[in-house]
């Protein structure tokens, strides 16, 4: 199929419009997709998430609460506003003051995921080695059963009971 | 190590081969770690900077490794060396344009370097020729556990590694592979790479990493997601799945041309040749671009002259930085391109 625009080079973009019930179909090469403003963004630039996020309605604060985005860390300081133009956080504790608002940001950024499952230093300690692996086991177990493998899954349930 | 005799050599493991080196130039494996008693960089005043700083210097001069490892003071050293410093990619460039008490730790081969007081206290990498990916996680994440039992770590249970900014968090690992991609390019599919970077949720970016454009179909690939999965998971996901589905997009591409339009692809890697050959004025973009078809040229054996190794130079030598610390003074950018064009001249001379 050659683009609509140019009618030289062949259409890779395909836009289907749907608007007051009326179906559009466009198709254009990449070169007029892109003179059109219409190139595919592989990242969501990150301050543009942030704004959105930060700017979602909050829950009804109480009387004698400030402002979500002028709530300061008490360690290092650090707001909302200023993490949303920075895009830096101040220190590890905002993790968990801002918990809240950033657990969020990281779902979208992250691909849906909010929990660790990768290397753990030693000085953690065996116990959470032990349960980290664990944790592993099991998103393994389910990948493999969504996916109908049933020996693998079987096998990671042994390990899994192994270890507990 | 001296700096203005890194500018007359390549990086030691550039010259190095390894598998699927004609489409993967480099591979590249980056950990952010920070220490666990310190705040992250927007709240960090001088004074706590420079404890950090000597903290992981101390601690990473100690590890018991093959390499000597030198320590050089980014703060203190002239803008001409920082550029030099991140044209070698052992430094950033926000690191080199950046201010207050920062440094970087270098081995001798150059294969690794870790950043201090970056955007996180400290960012190390490990880099390797070709796609040997394995290779640089097995050593980055050696010297990790070696570090982690001389100094503190931010960790915390459920998010994993903390990180000044959250889109590092977990893992704070960055896999990355620069990728040589001209046939793609030509036969016009490079959005078969650009969907299946989308698809996997791989960010696309230039030579020169964050912010750079792909100037002579160059790209470097690299993970975005380092949270709820493991750092083998996301490195074999590159080596075993992502890289090989590429390096073969390209390869067909290759053969496609060079069955379909071998004269067209000669000329052109000729012409590039010859331009480079004889140019009294070349910019670093045309180089780029030239050498680009010239590396497809000795790829598909059109070209048998001038090893690979020769190219993999030049890609160095013509940076602005090196060109400066080799003629000894500062160069305006037409000067640069009358000494790039000599340097590429002497270098692809017929003997």
């Amino acid at each position: 199929m050659l683009c609509q625009n140019c009618k030289k080079q062949t259409a890779t973009i395909h836009l289907t419009e749907i608007s007051n019930g009326h179906r559009v179909e466009t198709h254009l090469c990449q070169d007029c997709a892109q003179n059109q403003g219409l190139t595919i963004q592989t990242q969501i630039p990150l301050n543009e998430l942030l704004s959105t996020l930060l700017s979602a309605p909050q829950e009804p604060a109480g009387p004698a609460q400030p402002p979500q985005e002028q709530k300061a860390c008490p360690r290092c300081g650090m707001t909302l506003q200023r993490f949303s133009k920075e895009m830096l956080l101040g220190c590890p504790y905002d993790y968990e003051v801002f918990e809240k608002n950033l657990l969020p940001l990281i779902l979208r950024t992250q691909n849906g995921h909010s929990e660790h499952c990768g290397k753990v230093p030693a000085a953690a300690g065996p116990d959470r080695k032990k349960q980290m692996r664990l944790t592993n086991l099991r998103r393994k177990l389910d990948e493999a059963v969504r996916r109908e493998q049933y020996e693998t899954a079987a096998r990671l349930r042994d390990e899994i009971r192994k270890l507990q | 190590m001296k700096l203005t005799e890194l500018s007359k050599q390549p990086s030691p493991w550039l010259r190095e081969s390894g598998p699927l080196s004609e489409v993967v130039i480099s591979s590249r494996i980056r950990l952010a770690r920070n220490l666990a008693d310190y705040e992250f960089k927007p709240c960090l005043t001088p004074e706590r900077k420079k404890e950090i700083l000597e903290i992981i210097k101390n601690a990473l001069l100690a590890l018991p490794l093959e390499q000597p490892l030198f320590f050089i003071d980014v703060e203190e050293a002239a803008p001409l060396e920082r550029d030099l410093l991140a044209e070698r990619y052992l430094i950033s460039l926000p690191h080199a344009r950046s201010d207050g008490p920062r440094g970087v730790v270098v081995a001798q081969s150059e294969h690794f370097s870790a950043m201090i007081n970056e955007e996180d206290h400290l960012r190390m990498q490990v880099f390797a020729a070709a796609q040997q990916l394995e290779k640089c996680f097995e050593q980055i994440n050696r010297i990790d556990t070696l570090l982690e039992s001389k100094v503190q770590y931010a960790f915390h249970p459920r998010y994993g590694y903390l990180t000044a900014c959250p889109t590092n968090l977990g893992t704070g690992i960055r896999v990355s592979v620069m990728l040589h991609l001209p046939a793609l390019k030509m036969t016009g599919q490079i959005e078969k790479f650009f969907n299946t970077a989308r698809d996997c949720n791989l960010a696309v970016r230039g030579l020169f990493g964050e912010g750079s454009e792909a100037v002579g179909d160059f790209y470097q690939l690299s993970n975005q997601v380092t949270l709820g999965v493991s750092e083998m998971e996301i490195v074999e996901n590159f080596s075993a799945t992502i890289v090989p589905k590429i390096v073969d997009y390209e390869r067909v591409a290759r053969r496609k041309l060079l069955e379909e339009t071998p004269e067209a692809i000669d000329d052109k890697i000729q012409r590039s040749l010859a331009i480079l050959r004889s140019a009294r004025l070349v910019s670093s973009q045309e180089a780029l671009i030239l050498l680009s078809h010239v590396r497809l040229g000795i790829h598909t054996g059109r070209i048998t002259d001038i090893p690979l190794s020769k190219i993999n130079e030049l890609f160095l030598y013509i940076q602005p930085a090196h060109l400066q610390m080799q003629a000894g003074r500062s160069l305006t950018p037409d000067q640069r391109d009358s000494l790039r064009a000599q340097i590429i001249r002497t270098a692809l001379s017929v003997n």
